[in-house]
C-alpha cells in the first residue's frame, strides 16, 4: 500500500495572539513534508493583511517554503471547506483555543465543525509554540477499521519526519467484548477471554506493523498496549496518562444526526484535547 | 475442573454446612419471630421468610456463604404496609417487590446499591435502626403503647423508664426483668470468651433461658409463669395449622398509589440490604470466592413471591446470620438450605415451646440490633471523615424518621449532591462530565500491573464505572488506581476502594490509590485524604502501666518495643485462624532486631453486625528459618470431639497416645505433619503448658487465650516460644518437607 504524504497543507489564521506561533509550527510541519502551505484567512482579500502574514512567513520563505496566503470570504466553517476543495489541502491544520479559566484545552466551536465536516486529515494543535519543542512521543490507534492501517502507516510517517523517539500502537478493547464480571467464574472467564483478544490484536497489529517501511520504522522505539475503555474516546485518555505529544487517530465514521445529539467519543477528545491530534482521513 | 470432583468436594463439606446452618438456625428462629412481630405480622411470618428463602436462595442463588431471611431494614417499610394495605394486602405487596427484585436480577442491576452515597445509606439505616429501638424499647419494659409517628415512640422512650419503676403488676415488672436481662445477655455475649458459651448464639441463650425458666416456675415451683400472660408470644401456630392458614394475599389496593410506595420501598431497602450483606460477606469468605448478585437477586426475589404467597415477609441476604454460617465453617450454599430445614424441625417439633418466650426478651434482641444500626461509633466515625458526612447523614436520618424511607434516601442523595457542587464551587464539572466514560484501565506490559486512570470527577454518581473496571481484575493483582486527572473524589468512592484495598491485600494482591496529594492542598474535598493516608493514626500521648512494663521486659531481655499501631498486618493473613476475622491492628509490639520473633497485642473482630464480637489478644509470631508443614495443634476438648463429627479431622501421632488424646492437631499435608511431630516434638509439648499453635509452613503463631496477656503470661509465652524454636530447629536440621 502506498503510504500517505502530504503535498498541500492548509491552516486557518486569524489575527490572534496566536498567530505567529501558529504559523511558525505549520510551515515547519510544511518543511518536513516538503509540502506546500496555503495560509487560508477567512475575509476579503487586503494586501494589508498579506503582507502582515508574509512578513511573519518569510524566515522560511527564505529556507525554501512554499507559501501562499488565500482569502476566502465568507463563514468561517464554510469558507475553510471551501478552499480546502478547491486548493485539493491534503492536511489542515487547526490552531486550538485555550481557555485559561478551564484550566483545559478546548477547541472552538468552529474547529470541531470543520473537523466534523471536512474531507482531508485534520492536524488540530493545542500548544504551538514559535521554538520548535520536539515530539518524543506519538500514540496512534490500533483499533480493528478499514482505516487503520492506514493511520498507522502516516503515523510513521509523520514520527519520522519529526524524529520521535517512541512510537505506541494502542488497541482498545471495548468492554461489549469481554462481558462483565459477576463472580469468580466469569471473571476467570473473561479474563481469559480478554488474553485471547489480546493477543489476536497483537497479531493484527504486528501485521500493520510488518508493512511499514523499514526506515520509518528505524531508530524508533515501538510499542504496543492494549487498554480497556471505551472505544474512540479512551485512547485520548491515554496519551493524556503517558504524555503522548501526538495523538494519531482514524476519522470516525459518518456522524449521524443522533451523534450530534449525543456527543459522538471523537467530540469529547476534542472537547478536552490531550495534546496535539492528528485525524487522518 | 470436573463436576464429579465438585460433587466430592461438596459432599466432603457437607457435615461441616449442616453444622453450620444449625448455629444459624439457632440465631435465625428468635430473630425471624421478633423481626415478624416488630413488624406487626404474625410472628411465624418470619420463620417462613427464613424457610422460603433458605431453600429457594441455596439453589438457586449466585452467592457462597450468605444465608437469607426475615431482613430487619425492612421492618420499617413492612410496618407502614401492614398498617395501610392490612396484612393481606401487605402480601400483596410483598409478592409485588418480589416480582420487581427478579427483574433488576434480569436487567443486572446488582450495581443499584453503588448509585447510593454511603452516608445516606448510613443514614437511612440508623433511621431504621432507631425506628426498631423506639418502638420495641417500650415493649422491652412491658409497656405496650400505640402511637402516632416513629419519633413519637422515641420522644416517649425517657417516660417508659421511669414507669417502670412505678410498676404495681408484678406481671409487669417480670416482664421488664425479662427484657433488661436479654438486653445485658445481647450486649455482653461478645465480651465473654468462653468457647462453650459461645457455641450457642446469644439470642437462642435467650429463648433457651427463657423457656427454662418458664419450665422451672411451672415443674419444679408449681407456679404460674411470673411474667405476665399479654407479654408472652402468642399466635404460634402447630405446623399444621400454618399450612391451612396460608392467607391469601389482597390485590385489592393494587392501583392506588400507597401500594406501589410501599413496593418500592420494600424492593428499594431489600436491593439494598441484600447487596451489602453480599459485599461484606464475600470479604468474609475464607474461599476468596466473588458472589454472582445478579443471579441472587433473582433468586431473593422469587423466594420473595414465594414467601408472600406462603404468607411470609420479605427474604433478603442478611449480614448477621451469614456472618455466624462463615464463622462455624460454612463453605458453601447447603448451610443456608440446612438452615432453613433446622428451622422446619423447630417448628414441628416445639412450636409450643416457643409460646414460653415472654415477648420482652425477645424484644430486647430487635432492642439491640436497632441499636447497632445507629450506634453512636457510627456518628463518630462519619465526624472524623468530614463534617459535611454528617449532614449528610442527618439529613437521611431525619427526613426518614419525618417523612419515609423513600423520600429519606431521595433527601439523602439530593443533599449529598448539594455538598459536592458547593464545595466544587459550582456544577458544571458533574454535568458536563457525568456521562463521559471516564475510566481508562491498562495492563502495563512490563511489569503486568493493572493500571486505572480516572478522569473529571468520582463520586457516587459515577462510581459504577470504576468499579465495573475493578471488578475485572483478579484480586492477586497489583492495581494502582490514579486520580491525579481526577478533580473531585467524593466519600463514597474512597470508602469503596478502601474496601477494595482491604481485598486485595486479603488475597495476596495490591491495591494502591496515587495522584491524590495534590487534592489535599488545594483542599477541594478535604474528606478524601485523610483516609489514605497511613501512620496518621492517632499517636498516644502517655503509655499505659502494662505499657511502661512492657518497655522495662524489652530492656531486659534485649528486645525492642514499640506501643504505635502497625498499619501491615497482612503477615496474619495467611493464618487459618484469621480467615474469617477482621483484623483492626497490632500493637505493643515487643520484637527482635530482625524482627523474627515478635510478641503483640492484636485486636480483631469476629462477625458482623449483631452477631459482631471484638476481640484483643496477645499473640506471639516466630519466623522459622526453615519450612516446615502447616497444621494448626489445639487443646482437645469436648467441643473438638463434637467438630469431629462435623467433618473435623485429627491427625493421630503414632506411639503417642496420650498426645492424640490430649491435642487436637489438623493440617492438609498429613504424612509431613506425622513426619514433623518428632519423639522429641511431642514430648516438649506434652511436658509444657497448653498454647494454641499454628504454622503456616513459614511461620509460628502461638497464642494462649483470646484475651490481652498479663506480664506474668507474656513473659512464659515468650519462655515458651524461645524453646520451642529452639526444639523446631534441632530436630529439622535434617529434613526436608515434601
Amino acid at each position: 500500500m502506498a503510504t500517505k504524504t502530504f503535498n498541500t497543507i492548509g491552516i486557518g489564521v486569524t489575527f490572534s495572539p496566536n498567530l505567529k506561533a501558529n504559523i511558525y509550527e505549520a510551515s515547519r510541519l510544511a518543511m518536513l513534508f516538503r509540502a506546500k502551505l496555503l495560509l487560508i484567512h477567512v475575509g476579503d482579500v487586503s494586501e494589508q493583511k498579506r503582507s502582515k502574514f508574509e512578513e511573519l512567513l518569510q524566515p522560511f520563505i527564505i529556507d525554501g517554503l512554499d507559501a501562499q496566503v488565500v482569502f476566502q470570504p465568507g463563514k468561517p466553517v464554510d469558507a475553510i471547506l471551501e478552499t480546502v476543495l478547491q486548493k485539493n489541502i491534503d492536511l489542515l491544520i487547526l490552531g486550538a483555543l485555550q481557555r485559561e479559566s478551564f484550566l483545559k484545552y478546548y477547541v472552538g466551536s468552529i474547529a470541531r465543525k470543520i473537523t466534523r465536516k471536512v474531507s482531508c486529515s485534520v492536524m488540530l494543535l493545542i500548544n504551538p509554540s514559535v521554538e520548535r519543542i520536539k515530539c518524543k512521543h506519538v500514540v496512534v490507534n490500533g483499533l480493528e477499521d478499514k482505516k487503520t492501517e492506514q493511520t498507522v502507516a502516516t503515523a510513521f510517517l509523520v514520527a519520522a519526519a519529526l524524529d520521535s523517539d517512541k512510537i505506541t500502537i494502542v488497541e482498545e478493547i471495548s468492554h461489549d467484548k469481554v462481558g462483565t464480571v459477576e463472580d469468580t467464574k466469569s471473571l476467570r472467564k473473561t479474563n481469559l477471554l480478554k488474553e485471547k483478544i489480546k493477543r489476536q490484536e497483537e497479531s493484527r497489529v504486528q501485521t500493520i506493523l510488518s508493512h511499514i517501511p523499514a526506515k520509518h520504522k528505524e531508530g524508533r522505539n515501538i510499542a504496543t498496549q492494549a487498554i480497556f475503555g471505551r472505544r474512540g474516546y479512551s485512547i485520548g485518555h491515554y496519551a493524556q496518562v503517558v504524555r503522548a505529544d501526538l495523538l494519531v487517530m482514524n476519522a470516525p465514521e459518518k456522524t449521524g444526526f443522533f451523534d450530534r445529539l449525543f456527543p459522538h467519543d471523537i467530540e469529547h477528545i476534542l472537547t478536552e484535547l490531550p495534546n496535539d491530534v492528528l485525524i487522518i482521513r | 475442573m470436573s463436576s464429579k470432583n465438585n460433587i466430592s468436594v461438596f459432599f466432603k463439606a457437607l457435615p461441616k454446612n449442616i453444622f453450620s446452618g444449625f448455629v444459624v438456625s439457632l440465631i435465625a428462629l428468635p430473630l425471624g419471630l421478633g423481626l415478624a412481630m416488630a413488624s406487626e405480622a404474625p410472628p411465624i411470618a418470619g420463620i417462613i421468610a427464613a424457610v422460603v428463602g433458605g431453600i429457594l436462595v441455596s439453589i438457586l442463588g449466585g452467592s457462597n456463604v450468605t444465608i437469607a431471611g426475615p431482613g430487619n431494614g425492612l421492618v420499617g417499610v413492612l410496618l407502614i404496609a401492614i398498617t395501610t394495605l392490612g396484612i393481606e394486602g401487605a402480601y400483596a405487596a410483598i409478592i409485588c417487590s418480589g416480582v420487581l427484585l427478579i427483574l433488576l436480577g434480569f436487567l443486572k442491576m446488582g450495581k443499584l446499591a453503588d448509585f447510593f452515597p454511603s452516608s445516606a445509606i448510613q443514614g437511612m439505616l440508623a433511621a431504621i435502626g432507631l425506628i426498631i429501638l423506639g418502638k420495641q424499647f417500650h415493649i422491652m419494659l412491658g409497656n405496650k403503647l400505640s402511637l402516632e409517628g416513629s419519633v413519637d415512640y422515641l420522644l416517649e422512650i425517657p417516660s417508659t423508664i421511669i414507669g417502670v419503676f412505678k410498676y404495681a403488676d408484678s406481671g409487669l415488672i417480670f416482664a421488664a426483668i425479662a427484657g433488661v436481662s436479654s438486653l445485658i445477655i445481647m450486649a455482653f455475649y461478645g465480651k465473654i470468651r468462653n468457647r462453650f458459651l459461645q457455641l450457642v448464639p446469644a439470642p437462642m441463650w435467650i429463648v433457651l433461658i427463657a423457656i427454662g425458666i418458664s419450665y422451672y416456675y411451672e415443674l419444679v415451683l408449681q407456679q404460674t409463669n411470673p411474667v405476665s400472660p399479654e407479654y408472652m408470644i402468642s399466635g404460634i401456630p402447630a405446623p399444621a395449622d400454618i399450612i391451612r392458614d396460608i392467607p391469601t394475599p389482597d390485590f385489592g389496593a393494587i392501583g392506588g398509589s400507597a401500594f406501589w410506595l410501599s413496593v418500592f420501598a420494600l424492593t428499594l431497602i431489600a436491593s439494598i440490604e441484600s447487596l451489602l450483606s453480599i459485599k461484606a460477606v464475600d470479604n468474609l469468605d475464607p474461599q476468596k470466592r466473588r458472589s454472582n448478585v445478579n443471579r441472587d437477586l433473582k433468586a431473593l426475589g422469587l423466594a420473595t413471591v414465594g414467601s408472600g404467597f406462603l404468607g411470609g415477609l420479605n427474604v433478603v441476604t442478611v449480614i448477621a446470620r451469614s456472618s455466624v454460617n462463615v464463622n462455624n465453617g460454612g463453605s458453601n450454599r447447603s448451610s443456608n438450605f440446612a438452615h432453613a430445614t433446622f428451622l422446619v424441625i423447630f417448628i414441628v417439633l416445639f412450636s409450643t415451646q416457643l409460646t414460653r418466650i415472654p415477648l420482652p426478651a425477645l424484644m430486647a434482641i430487635l432492642v439491640y440490633t436497632g441499636y447497632k444500626l445507629a450506634s453512636p461509633k457510627l456518628i463518630r466515625k462519619l465526624f472524623s471523615i468530614g463534617k459535611e458526612q454528617l449532614l449528610i447523614f442527618f439529613t437521611t436520618l431525619m427526613v426518614t424518621l419525618f417523612v419515609g424511607l423513600i423520600t429519606g434516601i431521595v433527601a439523602g442523595v439530593v443533599m449529598t449532591f448539594i455538598i459536592h457542587i458547593f464545595i466544587n464551587k459550582g456544577g458544571s464539572i458533574f454535568f458536563r462530565n457525568v456521562l463521559k466514560p471516564n475510566v481508562l484501565m491498562f495492563r502495563e506490559k512490563a511489569t503486568g500491573t493493572y493500571y486505572v486512570s480516572v478522569k473529571h470527577f468520582c463520586s457516587f454518581l459515577n462510581f459504577y464505572k470504576l468499579k465495573q473496571k475493578l471488578d475485572d481484575i483478579p484480586e492477586d493483582q497489583d492495581v494502582v488506581v490514579d486520580f491525579s486527572m481526577c478533580r473531585f473524589v467524593d466519600h463514597t468512592v474512597m470508602e469503596n476502594l478502601s474496601g477494595y484495598q482491604e481485598v486485595f491485600l486479603k488475597r495476596d494482591g495490591h491495591f494502591e490509590v496515587i495522584g491524590l496529594d495534590l487534592h489535599g492542598t488545594k483542599s477541594s474535598h478535604p474528606f478524601a485524604l485523610r483516609r489514605f493516608v497511613p501512620g496518621l493514626q492517632k499517636k498516644s500521648g502517655t503509655l499505659t502501666k502494662r505499657q511502661l512494663t512492657l518497655s522495662e521486659i524489652a530492656r531486659d531481655f534485649n528486645l525492642k518495643y514499640n506501643a504505635e499501631s502497625l498499619n501491615d498486618t497482612h503477615f496474619l493473613d495467611s493464618y487459618r485462624y484469621f480467615r474469617t476475622k477482621k483484623i483492626d491492628r497490632v500493637y505493643n509490639r515487643l520484637f527482635t532486631e530482625e524482627n523474627t520473633f515478635k510478641i503483640f497485642d492484636v485486636n480483631y473482630s469476629e462477625g458482623e453486625f449483631i452477631a459482631k464480637e471484638e476481640v484483643k489478644t496477645t499473640m506471639l509470631h516466630i519466623k522459622l528459618s526453615k519450612t516446615i508443614p502447616s497444621f494448626t495443634l489445639d487443646r482437645e476438648g469436648f467441643l473438638e470431639k463434637v467438630t469431629l463429627f462435623a467433618g473435623f479431622k485429627d491427625i493421630p501421632i503414632e506411639n503417642h497416645s496420650d498426645f492424640t488424646k490430649r491435642f487436637y492437631l489438623k493440617g492438609q499435608n498429613e504424612n509431613a505433619i506425622k513426619q514433623f511431630f518428632t519423639n522429641k516434638i511431642v514430648v516438649f509439648f506434652e511436658s509444657n503448658p497448653y498454647y494454641h499453635i499454628e504454622s503456616n509452613g513459614e511461620a509460628l503463631l502461638i497464642y494462649s487465650k483470646e484475651r490481652i496477656a498479663g506480664i506474668k503470661e507474656i513473659k512464659s509465652l515468650r519462655d515458651f516460644g524461645i524453646r520451642l524454636e529452639e526444639v523446631i530447629t534441632e530436630e529439622n536440621k535434617m529434613v526436608i518437607y515434601s
